[in-house]
C-alpha cells in the first residue's frame, strides 16, 4: 500500500489494536487479534505520544528534543509512520 | 475449533512479523496460552480436533480459583494472548470472571466459540469485562451443511450470533474448517463473510486428530479441489476490493513439505486442558510414554522450563534420520509429532507428509482412500458423548486401526 505521511497528520491506533509495555518482553507491542508486534525502542516512543491530538510535527519536536544527539531522526520517524499505517496498525484521525 | 485455527497459522502470525519495526526472534516463552476450559460441547462436529475420549474430563473440570491462578501463573511466564476454548467455552457460567481476570492481567483474550450459549446479557459482560475479540466458527452458506457437519440445527443462530459481535463494536473473526463438504462453496463463504462485515476470515483446511482423523476418508477433498479453492480466494482477494484479511491455511497432507507444528514444541504455545493438563500442543496426549504436567500438582513455570514432557520435543536433538541431517531441517523441525506417532507409530520419525520420509507413502494411500466410494461412504463418527464412551471402551477400535498404525 503506497502511504503518503503529511506533518499535520493525527494517527491513532487502529480499532481492536492495543499497544502496551510487555515486561516479559522488554519493548512496547501492538496486540491485535491472532497477533503480536514487538516494537524497537524507537518505534514504542512513537506510539506512546499518539494520544488522539499530537500530530506527526508534534512527535518529530519532542522527539527531536528528547534525543537530540539522534540523526536523520526525522526520516526515521516518518519511515516508521509508513510501516505502522501501511500495516493498518495505525488510522488517520 | 479447528486446530490449525489455534496452532501454527496463528503462531506465525503472531511472530512471523519482524520487519523492520520488530526486534529479536522471541525466546522462548509461552506467548500464547490456549485455556481449553471445557469439552463438553453443544456442537458434534465431525472434524473435532478434541480428544475422541474427552468424554473422561468432562466431570473433573478446573474450578474458576484454578484458572484464575493458571491465568497468572502463566501470565508471569509471558504469555499474552490468551485463547478461551473448549468445547464450547460458553458452557460454563464463569467465563465472566475469566475475562475480567485476563483483562486486569493484561492478556489480549479471545473467545473462540461455535456462538451457542451466546446472549446479549453474556456479551454485554464481556464487553464490560474488557474481552478484546470473540472468533466465531462458521461452518457453510448452506443450512444443509452447517447442519451435516455440525450434527445440528444452528446454521439461523450463528447468523445471529455474527450480527450480535458486530453490533458490540467487536472485530469479527471467523474461522471455517474446510472439507470436502463445503469447498466447493469457497467464493460464497468469502462473500459472506464480507457481507457480515468480518475483519478477518480464516479458512482452515481440515488437518486430521482425533475426531477429524477418524473420519478422514469421509472429510478430505481431492488435490484438484484444493488447488481450485486456492485459487478462488487468490482471486477473491485480487478482485473483491474487501479489506477482510483472509488466512487460507494449506492442507499438510497436500504438501510435500510438513507444518513446523505449534512453530516448535514448548516454543511459544502452552495449552491447558479442561482437567489441567499442561500440553505443548492440542493433541499431545496421543503420544506413548508421556507424562504431562497438571496445574493441580505442578507448578507452570516447572512445567513450562522443567519438565521433561515440555523438553522431549524442544530443539532437535531427538531427531533420527532423515531429519537429523536435513538441511531444511529448521524449517520444520520434522513436523508434527502426534501426526508421526498416529500414523507411523514411531513419535519421532519424520512427519509423513514430508516426501523424504520412508513412510510418505501413507500419505499417499490416505488420499486414495478418500477417493474410493466404498470407504468414503462409511458413516461419520460425529463428536458426541456416545461416541466418546465408545471411543473410551474400545468399541470403534476397527474403525481408529484403520487409521493408526499404533506400533
Amino acid at each position: 500500500m503506497e502511504v503518503t505521511i503529511q506533518q499535520s497528520d493525527i494517527y491513532a491506533l487502529a480499532p481492536h489494536h492495543r499497544f502496551q509495555w510487555e515486561e516479559a518482553q522488554n519493548s512496547y507491542v501492538i496486540l491485535f487479534p491472532e497477533g503480536m508486534v514487538k516494537l524497537h525502542g524507537g518505534a514504542g516512543e512513537i506510539l506512546k505520544r499518539l494520544d488522539g491530538k499530537n500530530s506527526v510535527a508534534d512527535i518529530i519536536a519532542e522527539l527531536k528534543a528528547a534525543f537530540p544527539d539522534a540523526e536523520n531522526i526525522e526520516q526515521d520517524i516518518i519511515g516508521m509512520f509508513e510501516l505502522a499505517v501501511g500495516k493498518a496498525w495505525l488510522r488517520k484521525l | 475449533m479447528t486446530q490449525a485455527s489455534l496452532g501454527e497459522s496463528v503462531v506465525q502470525k503472531t511472530i512471523a512479523q519482524n520487519n523492520g519495526v520488530a526486534a529479536s526472534a522471541t525466546q522462548t516463552q509461552p506467548l500464547w496460552l490456549l485455556a481449553e476450559v471445557t469439552y463438553r460441547c453443544p456442537l458434534h462436529c465431525a472434524f473435532c480436533y478434541n480428544p475422541t475420549d474427552y468424554d473422561k474430563h468432562t466431570q473433573n473440570e478446573l474450578t474458576t480459583e484454578q484458572w484464575i491462578q493458571a491465568l497468572r501463573d502463566a501470565r508471569k511466564l509471558g504469555a499474552i494472548q490468551l485463547g478461551i476454548s473448549g468445547g464450547e467455552p460458553l458452557l460454563r457460567d464463569d467465563i465472566e470472571e475469566i475475562v475480567i481476570e485476563a483483562k486486569k492481567l493484561g492478556y489480549y483474550s479471545n473467545l473462540i466459540t461455535s456462538g451457542v450459549g451466546l446472549t446479549e446479557k453474556r456479551i454485554q459482560a464481556f464487553k464490560e469485562g474488557g474481552l478484546d475479540h470473540i472468533q466465531l466458527s462458521m461452518h457453510d452458506i448452506t443450512e444443509e451443511i452447517n447442519n451435516f457437519i455440525t450434527n445440528t440445527k444452528t446454521f439461523e443462530l450463528k447468523k445471529k450470533v455474527a450480527a450480535m459481535i458486530k453490533g458490540h463494536g467487536y472485530p469479527m473473526v471467523l474461522n471455517v474448517v474446510i472439507h470436502r463438504y463445503n469447498i466447493g462453496h469457497m467464493k460464497q463463504i468469502l462473500e459472506m463473510a464480507d457481507a457480515l462485515g468480518a475483519e478477518y476470515i480464516e479458512l482452515a483446511n481440515t488437518q486430521y486428530y482425533g475426531w477429524s482423523l477418524v473420519n478422514r476418508s469421509q472429510l478430505m477433498p481431492t488435490k484438484e479441489q484444493v488447488d481450485e479453492a486456492e485459487r478462488v480466494t487468490n482471486e477473491f482477494r485480487a478482485q473483491s476490493g474487501s479489506k477482510m484479511k483472509i488466512f487460507f491455511v494449506v492442507p499438510d497432507y497436500f504438501s510435500d513439505r510438513p507444518k513446523k507444528c505449534m512453530n516448535g514444541w514448548g516454543e511459544v504455545f502452552m495449552i491447558v486442558t479442561a482437567n489441567g493438563d499442561v500440553l505443548p500442543c492440542h493433541s499431545a496426549r496421543v503420544l506413548p510414554n508421556m507424562q504431562f504436567p497438571n496445574v493441580k500438582d505442578n507448578d507452570l513455570g516447572w512445567s513450562w522450563k522443567e519438565s521433561p514432557a515440555f523438553n522431549k520435543y524442544r530443539g532437535d536433538s531427538w531427531m533420527k534420520e532423515p531429519c537429523r541431517s536435513c538441511e531444511e531441517k529448521e524449517k520444520d523441525l520434522g513436523g508434527c509429532r502426534c501426526q508421526s506417532f498416529l500414523l507411523t507409530g514411531d513419535a519421532e520419525a519424520a512427519d509423513p507428509v514430508c516426501s523424504k520420509s520412508p513412510y510418505h507413502h501413507l500419505i499417499d494411500q490416505a488420499i486414495e482412500d478418500a477417493k474410493n466410494p466404498a470407504i468414503a461412504a462409511q458413516p461419520i463418527v460425529f463428536r458426541n458423548d456416545k461416541n466418546s464412551k465408545k471411543m473410551i471402551a474400545g468399541e470403534l477400535q476397527a474403525r481408529v486401526d484403520e487409521f493408526h498404525a499404533l506400533p
